[in-house]
This record gives structure tokens, sequence and C-alpha cells, in this order.
């Protein structure tokens, strides 16, 4: 790791304040900064540890949502009762991902920011758009079986690992923030990542400074809600592809830089078409490239086979 | 020069009367273990605070570094010095050897501009603290001039020739045998290249004690070899160069050499006169050691109706790296596998400019019964016969290739067995008819084989006046069971219980021994303890019968035994601590020695097994699950049946992550590995294996060795995978012949089947 | 940076550069080298640590972020003469070879069993359910620390005598 500063932030204010020091960046669990710092892949100058600000709760709204604090490890939110009673598909994917002890350590707002896992952009002497702007993409003609077959450009064609980020996309949560001028924001997740276009290095639509301070979900839509991935193996691995649906929303992971809110299915769902026809539709808008291709039957299976058990959930059979 | 008759006579291990052979007492060094008190090499404390080494890896597959520029790193906090080959010390060419009777040349590191594969080691910073010798060796510049790599092993197959000295091997005429053959079988796998990934990444620590003499702790496998290497690395005699490797965070054939972490290490330490520690990033593993080879076999099976091989035939092509030499033998067990009266088995080798091949945890087996072992379940398909039955048709009453009586063969045996134990007879030959939920489930088998080996080795045993048996040898336990079977060995030899037994080994200034590798450990390292407690035996009974002090006196020393820490000739007895007190208060010291029978070569010497699973497959999503895994053995006698146990179910789980997690693809573009850590090589996780189990049939083989023992280091990783591809293709009739069976893999099987 | 922390139970102040991590500190400032190092990045496991109760990678946390913590390494649980009972169990199961992994596999053991006994679902878990402490379960929660050896099957016999008490 370069050199650098740190400090513990005392609040949340002054550390969007003390956020305004050249080539700062804030630290809370640290499991995928301090992986990229190692690497030397990230260099901050100063890192502002906002891991212990008191933003770790998790409490019903007054509409029947949750309001999740930044700090909340994922642990914590997926072993919430109230997330577990209202939200257990969020639970569920929550716990789909990394390890016991990354999720110790992991919080939810840095869960959401989580950079890709894109072979390439983790070795530095290979080209990579998004680590080095202008050295171009070594995944696009490379070995690029887990690349985006969603929104990707020819500047970059990775996915965005988040588990918890896709459930929280088919919930239409939203992230409030505290703006370098100390105002409020919220975004809705499903806004908060920026597609990769030629500009891959730009990931999310937060400024420089601006700090996560909660995720709202707002209440479950009816119907039943299930989180499915698939991956090479049977825990603590990134995902080939995943499904959340909840009611009638469906969202996709590892498909796309960001997670993919199906509003294609969704629509083809409302206009009355079955499940296999509605991610179909979806899926006619896939861009594959070739080792990936498989991504496009994968998820129209998985697809089918998740909003059959969110549709059994919703019947009171649990979970398949 | 010895016999295997010199083994036929009675010895305590095959006595027993102790009991202690056999029995699955705990891990010697378990305490330790357990506690993380047991000092890995980066861990020993060093007599005073270490410097720490980072290397830097090329960022090219081939050609030569054309500038460098260290300044910044020099620059940079804390320091100490920044080597390229621009400045790093002279050392001799690689593979010059100063010592006549040295086992290893010169390793040099940093020794030219060449860069000949991707990550070699071509920069390294030593500074005060770790951090800042990271964050300087980020500085490092370094350019080059790239010349044209070539890695693309299946776009060179054509290229591929003979391994040096070797030829094909053809027994009758295969051509005709396949041709005239009623039912034939002629496919294709492939197999991708895989790293050992130990969990424990290599690692050095070097100090001088004065200019001449160095000190040096690694995680090496083979210790006479590494202070060998070393030492004509560093120009120093052999001797002065200390090697310890005490502790080993995993081996598997990885750690069977040394690495730039060692040589770089003990120069650091002598340019600096401070105590020096390199390890390697997990990233670096993964292309700066070596790793198993990627394969191509075609298999040809042709039979009669009734099941039986007229004509077999396995090639394998496989790939080294360009100045190397090593070939994965990947057909070379299908030699004495089955019965076939024409047979042909050959390698080809194709250079490329990839990292070093080398051996992997059953070099050969692991990889060739992937295909093998499937091509029976396939033949057994067409023939309409059970896969179990098709091998017990095929069995040989001889090695089918050389003639040569086995010195033990019980395959058949484990095959039954495995098959009752399993509840084999559940199977539905025709796959995807059993349904649990979500999953399909289907069950496979596959035979295991691979040879047992004997290398010179010796030992030294002492006995102190507290009565206290000590074993020395240099040898190394890399989780293998090494210092718990060698204190068993020597309890039940001298007759002491086993907390009167200390073991120390993993030092070059200890008697030599091979050290671990091709499962030989055991039956190598425990026969040359079994001589050299044998000779202790002589010895304290020589002195106390001698000993006019002793109630032994005078009597015959051939009459006297050895129990629970007393010497006795009848109803006369002491313990073994007044004797040795009284008699030879300074304690007493013999060593021992084995050495490979002349006339071993007469028996065909393997050992065997079998292996059943049960997969789960969703046929939705293409995923895998091992729900039961069961594999029964016979491998000689076992000393301990714990960790024996232990090691057989450890390489069973090495076979279900070559079916279905593990491989590393190479970007042609850039002549490097893709998966570069261990979340993008993916490695068979807890959750990953369901109910597993090992068995080890009773079996002793004299032909073997003293003990009768061999070794199951290797042998439950043999077959085990092609036992899960086979449930993979029953749960669900999907044949993926290039592995892993990954789920997109799966998924195209099942598309194409309307599934 | 100079901070404090209580590593073992025991008081220590260290002065650390920043870029420190907690592994790197038990390592190699308190010379306590049962946390190993496997891979640095949370791929592996075998540096699981407790940091205030809690099992966490150490490799991805720097040291200066857990100022004032309590934590519990593989030393802090046992000795070689006084094993803890997840020790013993390991031991008598043979639930390790090489060694390497086993302090992580230890303390995430114990750990475990008392994220089990506080609730925490899993992906076994069935929705809406606490858990029972299935062979399932053990091996969903011990998924973060690899052994390549794979003594998977003897560490969950021995976690599973742990659990009940046979150790």
């Amino acid at each position: 790791m370069r050199p650098f500063t740190y400090e513990r932030a005392a609040s949340a204010a002054a550390a969007v304040e003390a956020a305004q020091a050249p080539g700062a960046r804030f630290i809370a669990g640290g499991t995928n900064l301090l992986d990229l710092m190692k690497l030397d892949i990230e260099a901050p100058a100063h890192l502002i540890d906002v891991g212990r600000l008191p933003m770790a709760g998790i409490e019903a709204t007054d509409e029947g949502g949750l309001r999740i604090g930044a700090m909340a490890t994922n642990t914590a939110v997926a072993s919430d009762p109230l997330v577990r009673a209202r939200f257990p598909m969020l639970s569920e994917a929550i716990v789909a991902g990394g390890s016991p002890q990354l999720r110790n350590k992991a919080r939810v707002g840095g869960n959401l920011l989580q950079r890709t896992r894109c072979a390439y952009f983790y070795d530095p002497t290979k080209p990579c758009n998004k680590r080095q702007p202008g050295s171009g993409c070594g995944a696009l003609e490379g070995l690029n079986r887990n690349a985006a077959i969603f929104g990707a450009s020819p500047s970059c064609v990775a996915t965005h690992p988040s588990d918890m980020a896709v459930a929280l996309t088919a919930l239409d949560a939203r992230v409030e923030t505290l703006t370098a001028g100390g105002g409020a924001r919220s975004i809705p997740v499903a806004d908060l990542h920026r597609a990769p276009g030629d500009t891959p290095h730009l990931e999310t639509a937060l400024d420089d400074g601006e700090l996560i301070t909660a995720v709202v979900v707002p209440p479950a839509p009816t119907g039943g809600q299930a989180y499915r991935k698939v991956r090479d193996r049977a825990s603590y691995a990134g995902g080939l592809a995943s499904v959340a649906v909840a009611g009638g929303r469906l969202a996709l992971g590892m498909v796309a830089l960001k997670p993919w809110r199906a509003t294609a299915a969704e629509a083809a769902l409302v206009d009355g078409a079955d499940p296999a026809e509605a991610i179909g539709r979806e899926l006619a808008g896939a861009s594959p490239l070739g080792r990936n291709d498989f991504k496009v039957p994968l998820v129209a299976r998985l697809a089918v086979a998740t909003m059959a058990e969110a549709r059994a959930a919703a019947n009171g059979g649990g979970q398949g | 020069m010895s016999s295997v008759s010199d083994w036929e006579a009675p010895n305590p291990v095959k006595d027993n009367r102790g009991g202690l052979i056999g029995k699955g007492v705990d891990r010697y060094e378990g305490p330790l273990k357990v506690t993380g008190t047991a000092p890995y090499a980066y861990e020993v404390q060093p007599p005073s605070p270490p410097a720490y080494g980072v290397m830097v890896g090329a960022a090219i597959a081939r050609g030569r570094i054309t500038a460098v520029d260290i300044a910044a790193a020099e620059a940079s906090p804390g320091v100490l010095l920044a080597w390229t080959h621009m400045n790093a010390p002279a050392q001799p060419p690689r593979g010059t050897k100063g010592h006549p009777r040295s086992t290893q040349g010169s390793k040099p590191a940093l020794e030219s501009d060449r860069v000949a594969y991707f990550g070699q080691p071509v920069a390294f910073v030593v500074a005060d603290t770790l951090e800042n010798a990271v964050a300087a060796s980020h500085l490092i510049r370094l350019s080059y001039a790239a010349e044209g790599h070539d890695v693309a092993f299946h776009e060179r197959l054509d290229a591929a020739g003979q391994p040096p000295g070797e030829q094909d091997v053809e027994i009758g005429d295969f051509d005709a045998g396949f041709a005239a053959s009623e039912v034939r079988l002629d496919e294709t796998w492939t197999t991708p290249l895989q790293n050992h990934c130990q969990m424990e990444p290599c690692a050095s620590l070097a100090w001088w004690e004065g200019p001449d003499r160095c000190v040096a702790h690694t995680s090496v496998q083979m210790v006479k070899p590494a202070q060998h290497g070393l030492a004509e690395t560093l120009g120093i005699g052999r001797d002065d160069v200390h090697l310890l490797t005490r502790y080993i965070g995993g081996g598997f054939g990885g750690k069977g050499q040394t690495y730039d972490d060692l040589t770089l290490a003990a120069l650091a330490a002598r340019a600096l006169g401070r105590p020096v520690k390199v390890a390697f990033t997990r990233q670096q593993m993964m292309h700066g050691t070596i790793h198993r080879p990627a394969t191509v076999q075609r298999v040809r099976l042709g039979a009669g109706r009734d099941g039986r091989l007229n004509a077999m035939s396995m090639m394998t092509w496989t790939h080294c790296h360009r100045d190397g030499a090593f070939t994965e033998h990947a057909s070379n067990f299908a030699r004495s596998l089955y019965a076939a009266p024409n047979r042909l088995t050959g390698h080809r080798l194709v250079k490329l400019d990839l990292p070093h091949a080398g051996a992997m945890r059953a070099p050969g087996e692991a990889s060739g019964t992937l295909s093998l072992e499937c091509a029976m379940d396939e033949l057994a398909e067409q023939l309409g016969l059970d896969p179990v039955e098709l091998r017990i048709r095929n069995e040989p009453e001889v090695d089918p290739e050389n003639g040569r009586p086995f010195s033990q063969r019980q395959l058949v045996r484990c095959l039954r067995e495995g098959a009752q134990l399993f509840g084999w007879d559940r199977r539905l030959p025709t796959p995807g008819q059993v349904r649990d939920g979500r999953w399909l489930v289907g069950l496979g088998m596959a035979a295991a084989i691979r040879g047992n080996f004997l290398l010179p080795a010796k030992c030294s045993f002492s006995v102190d006046a507290d009565g206290v048996i000590t074993v020395r040898q240099g040898m190394t336990d890399i989780g293998t069971g090494t210092y718990t079977v060698l204190a068993q060995i020597a309890a039940e030899t001298l007759g002491v219980p086993l907390g009167q037994v200390k073991v120390e080994i993993g030092d070059s200034e200890l008697p030599p021994a091979p050290g671990s590798g091709g499962q030989f450990g055991a039956a190598t390292a425990g026969s040359a303890a079994l001589m050299a407690g044998m000779n202790l035996r002589r010895a304290i009974a020589d002195l106390a019968t001698g000993d006019p002090g002793s109630p032994l006196h005078a009597g015959d020393p051939g009459d006297v035994t050895f129990q629970d820490g007393v010497v006795a000739i009848e109803n006369r007895s002491e313990t073994l601590s007044d004797l040795i007190r009284r008699a030879a208060p300074e304690g007493l010291t013999v060593e021992g020695e084995i050495r490979p029978a002349q006339d071993a070569q007469k028996w065909s010497q393997q050992t065997y097994g079998a292996h059943y699973c049960e997969v789960g497959v969703d046929p939705v999503t293409g995923e895998v699950r091992v729900r039961r895994m069961l594999g029964v053995f016979a491998a000689g006698r076992i000393i301990n049946a714990k960790t024996a146990r232990s090691q057989l179910t450890g390489g069973m789980i090495w076979g279900v992550g070559s079916a279905l997690h593990e491989g590393n693809p190479v970007d042609p573009r850039y002549g490097s590995l893709v998966n570069q850590d261990l979340a993008q090589y993916v490695l068979p996780v807890q959750a990953d294996i369901g109910e597993l189990d090992a068995i080890m049939l009773d079996e002793v083989d004299d032909k073997a060795n003293p003990m009768g023992i061999k070794g199951v280091g290797e042998l439950g990783n043999s077959g085990a995978g092609a036992a899960v591809a086979n449930a993979v293709y029953n749960a669900c009739g999907v044949r993926v012949r290039d592995y892993p069976i990954t789920p997109d893999r799966l998924l195209a099987g099942l598309i194409a089947k309307g599934m | 940076m100079r901070i404090n922390i209580t590593a073992n139970g025991e008081a220590r102040s260290l002065d650390l550069d920043p870029r420190t991590t907690l592994l790197d500190a038990l390592r190699e400032h308190l010379k306590l080298t049962g946390s190993k190092k496997g891979c640095d990045h949370g791929q592996c496991g075998a540096c699981t640590v407790l940091a205030n109760g809690t099992r966490i990678n150490a490799c991805l946390s720097l040291a200066v972020m857990h100022d004032g913590d309590e934590v519990t390494t593989i030393e802090g649980l046992g000795s070689p003469e006084t094993l803890h009972p997840m020790q013993q169990a390991f031991l008598t199961h043979d639930a390790f070879q090489c060694g390497y992994c086993t302090p992580g596999q230890i303390c995430s053991a114990v750990a475990m069993l008392a994220e089990f006994e506080a609730g925490a679902p899993s992906p076994e878990t069935p929705r809406g359910a606490a858990p029972t402490l299935s062979d399932a379960e053990i091996r969903e929660r011990m998924s973060g620390n690899i052994c390549r050896c794979s003594a998977y099957p003897q560490i969950v016999a021995a976690i599973r005598d742990a659990a009940e008490g046979r150790a």
C-alpha cells in the first residue's frame, strides 16, 4: 500500500468535510478497499474511517418499510428480525455473498459501492479502462466468461458483484446520502451505478466526498420474494448470475455493471406474459460476447425458477 | 545389495506387540498446530529483527528487460536495497554444481535480462518493514522488449513431440485389435492447468552466522536438494547451509523444489548483515511456482460383447516450459490397470512459454483417470453392463504390460466392498431417473490406482537417560502425518509409550531422507526409522546384557524384550531409563538405513481403490453438488488409521475439485493465467463436500518394504474426479469431457438434450 | 500511529504504520503468529480472528481501525497444555493436516457457534425459522475457511463434537 494518513471520523458531518482533502476516501468495513489497495489498484492519500459512526441502526419506517443505517454490517442486516420478516429475500441475498467473516465486516454502504471482480481489473499488468482510463479493456476479447450481457460498452464489460444490491434493486430501495456541502440526497439504488459508457472509471452517481448514510426500503410489494444465485461452487464465491424477485419486480445480478432491473420483463408480466416469456423479453436485449453466451439461457431458466419460488413463498410454501 | 527376502523376517512393526501400529493416534505435532504455536518458515523468530523482502514479477511472458528504474524504490522510506538483474549479486549460472555430491545445481535469482514466463521474479526490494517493502515494490519500473510468446496449448498439439527419452508403448497390435473389436469407444477429454494453492504461500527466512554459513528456514518438501541448491547458488559449501523446514503449510508437489524467495532471502541477508524474510504473495504463487499442466487425452477402447477389452489406447498431450522437461504422465497408469491383449499408450509434449509445469498430487493418475475411468463408464453403458462388473471382467492376473506378478492387488475387493457399503445396487443404469426436489440424483464410480515407491533413506535413533527415544531424520511433514508415524514406529520398536518419543525432522543436519512426495514418504522414512530402531534395540540389548549392574547381565541379547519402557529377559527386568542412566548416562545414538531392494522390480507394485459418489444436478442451472462419496482402498499395512484416512479423504476432495471446480485458463494474448488469487481460482469449500469417507482394507505388502506398508497420500486423488463425473452423467445424462464440469458447460449439455 | 488493543486479554500499546493490517500487527509486532496469511485478500479465512467476539478476516482490516478493540487469536483460546474444547476436538478428529488453515478454522468455528446461538441465518436456514445445527449448516457456515488439505469432513465432525460438549 502507498502511504496514507488515517483519521477516525467523529461524525458524518466531520467525515464529509474531511473528505474534501485530495485523495481522501471513506473506509468502513474495508473488505474491498483494502483488497484493492494491497494490489496498488486503489491508492488513497487519506482514509476517513466512518465505520464507527452511529449509523448502524435498522428501524421500521412509518410506511412499513425499513431504514437501514449505512454502517450496519451485512450480518446484522441479514440477521435482523424485521428484515427477515418483511424482506426475507434481502436476508437471503446477503448471506449468498462472501463468507461469514466478510459479512461481519462489510457494511451496507460499502457493499453497494463494491468494485467489479473482473480478472482484468484485478491484474495491474493488463489493460483496464476502469483501473487506468484509456488503457483498453482486457476482458472484451479475453477470457470473459463472467462478463456482462446487459449495458456493457466496448470500454468495459465488467459486472457488479453485489448480491445485496440486486435484492435492494428489486425492492425499489433508495440510498440516502450526505453531500460534501452538508446536504442530503436520496437516490434510487437502481440509479446509483452508472452504465460504463466510455468512462467506466466513473462508477456511481455519488459526488466526490458524498457519504451514503442509509438505505431506505419501501414496504414490500405484494407477492412473494425469492433470491437465487448460481456460482461455480456451493458457497464463498462470486456469482455467474443471480435473480431477485419481489412481487412483480425482477432484478438480475452479475449480468451488468450494475444490478439490472429487468424492466422489460416486469412490463411483460404486467401485460400478462408468463414468466418464461417475460424474461425472454428482457433477454432479447442481451448482448453476450461469446464466452458468456451461457448467461442468457442461465438467466432465463433461473428467473423462471426464482419467480416460481417467489410465487410458492407468497402462497405460504416457504423457500423452495 | 538388498532383496525383498531380507524383509521377510519378523520385526517389531510386524509383531505390533504394543498395538501402536495401525492405531489412529492423534497427530504428534497436533497440539502445536491447533494452538497456532507451530512456527512455519516466515514465523520463526530470528536472532535479530528481520528485514522484509518483496518480489516483483515480470509483466510479459517472454522477452527482455530493456530498462530498469529503481531510483524511486530506493528512495522510498525504509528501503534497504532494491535489486534487478542489473545490480543483484553475482551467482553461478543456473545448474552449476561446485560440490561433487550436490543433488542440485545453482538456482540464481534475477540472473539476467531474460524473461522466460509471466510473473517470473524480476525485481526485489527489502525494507525495514513489510509495509515499506510493499510500497517500494510498486515503485519499480521495468521496460520490456516482448518477444512473441507461445502459450496456446490446444493450437500446438500438432507440434507436440515425444518427451525426451520416451517412446510409445505398444503391446500386440492396437490398430488391428481396435478395428476388430465388436464395441468401440473413441473419445477425447481435456483437463485444465491447475495450481497447487497450498494454504501457506512459499516463504523463506535466512540469516548468516559469520561470512560463510547461512541458516535458512523455508517451506519445502525435500530438504537435501534445497540445501544443496542454495549452497551452490551462494557459492558456499553444502554443509555451510543449515536448512530447516519444520512445519510446512501444504506441499502437494508444488514445494518439491525451492523458489526465488529462498535465494533472495539468503542473498539479501548476506548483503545486509541481518535476517531477511521473503514470502510469495498469493497472486505470485500462481505464476511463480509450478503448476499441473493441461492435458488432452484420447482414449480408445475396443471390447467384445462380453465386456472383455480387446484393445486399449490412451494417448496424452501435455505441455511444459520451453526450458523444462517435465511430463504429466497421464497415460502411465493405464499400462497396469486393465487387461487387454492389444495396447498402445504414450505421451506428447508441447513446449510453451507458460510458467514451469511440475508435479502436483498424484501426477499422471490425477489427470489420467479423469478420462480412462469415464471411458470405462461409457463403455459399460454401450455394453449394457454394470460399470463395476466391466472392471471386474477386465481384471488382469499379472501386470498386463510387463507380465510381472502383482505384489498385492485388491482392486476387485475394493470395488465389491465399496459397492456394497455405498448401496451401489440402488443405481439405475438409465440416467436422469431419480429426482429429489430440484435435484436430479445420480451415482457414479471409478477405480483408483497409484504406484508405490521406496527410496533410500537414513534415520537416527537416540535414547537418553530418561529413557526418551528421539527420532532424527531430514524428512518433512507437509500434513501427511510423518511426525506421527515416525513416533508410532519408534514407540512400537522400542516398546515405550508414545509420550516417551520425540521426533525431530525438517533439518538438513539430520540423517538424509528423500522428503515428501510421490506418496513414498511414510514407507521410505518409516522403513529407515524401523532399521534405526532395530539397531537401537540391539545396542540396548548388548548394553544390558553386557552390564554387570543390569539384571539382564550375561543374558542372550537376542532374548531381550522391550515393553512399556522396560527391558527384560523373562522375569529379569529393569526400566530403560534405569539402564541408560547407569550404563550409558550420555545416552546411545545409532543410525539405520533403508535401500530399495534390487529385486523389487520383479513385482508390479501399486496401491488400489474404488470410489463411489452420489451427486445432485440442478437441471435448470447446471449446478452440481456432491452429496455422498465413499472410497475403499488397499494400500498395504496402515500405520495410522486416522492420519491415513485423512490423506485419503483429502485426496478424494481433490478429485471433486478436479471434476467440478479447478482450472486456470491461459489468456493467449498475454501469456498469463487468468485466475490469480483464491477468489478467482475455484477450490472446493466446506459446503461443496457432503458425507465423505474412506475405508482401508487389511493388507500387508511384503514386497514393498520391511513393514509391508505403502503410501496413501496420492491414491485418494486417483479416480475420484471420474467417479464424480460419472455420477453427473448418471444424474442427468450429460457427458462433459472438458474439465471442470462447471454450470455453464453442463447447462449447454442439458439444453442440447432438451432438458 | 499509536493504538491500544487488548490481545488475548492483555492490554497492548503499539506504534504502527497506518498501513499495517491487523494480521501483520498480530504476526509481526505482537509475535502472535498463530493467525496465518494464506491469501491476504479475504479469500481463504486462514487469518480469521475474533474482534470484539466477532469473526473477521484480520488481513482485510487495518490495525488502526481496531484501536480500543478486544482481539482474540488462536493463542488466546488455549495452549498445547490446556486446549480449548474446539482445539481438542480438532485434534481428536484429525480435522487438519498441514495445520496452516487450522487456527483460522478453529477461531471461525468458535465464533460460528456463537453466531448460530444468536440465531444468525445462513443460506441453509429455512425462511422464517431459527437455524438448527445440521451438518449442512455447519458446512455452509464454515465455507469461509478454505482447507486445501481438504479436512472438511473431519472439521464438521470436530465442530459437531465441540458443539455438543463431547470434546
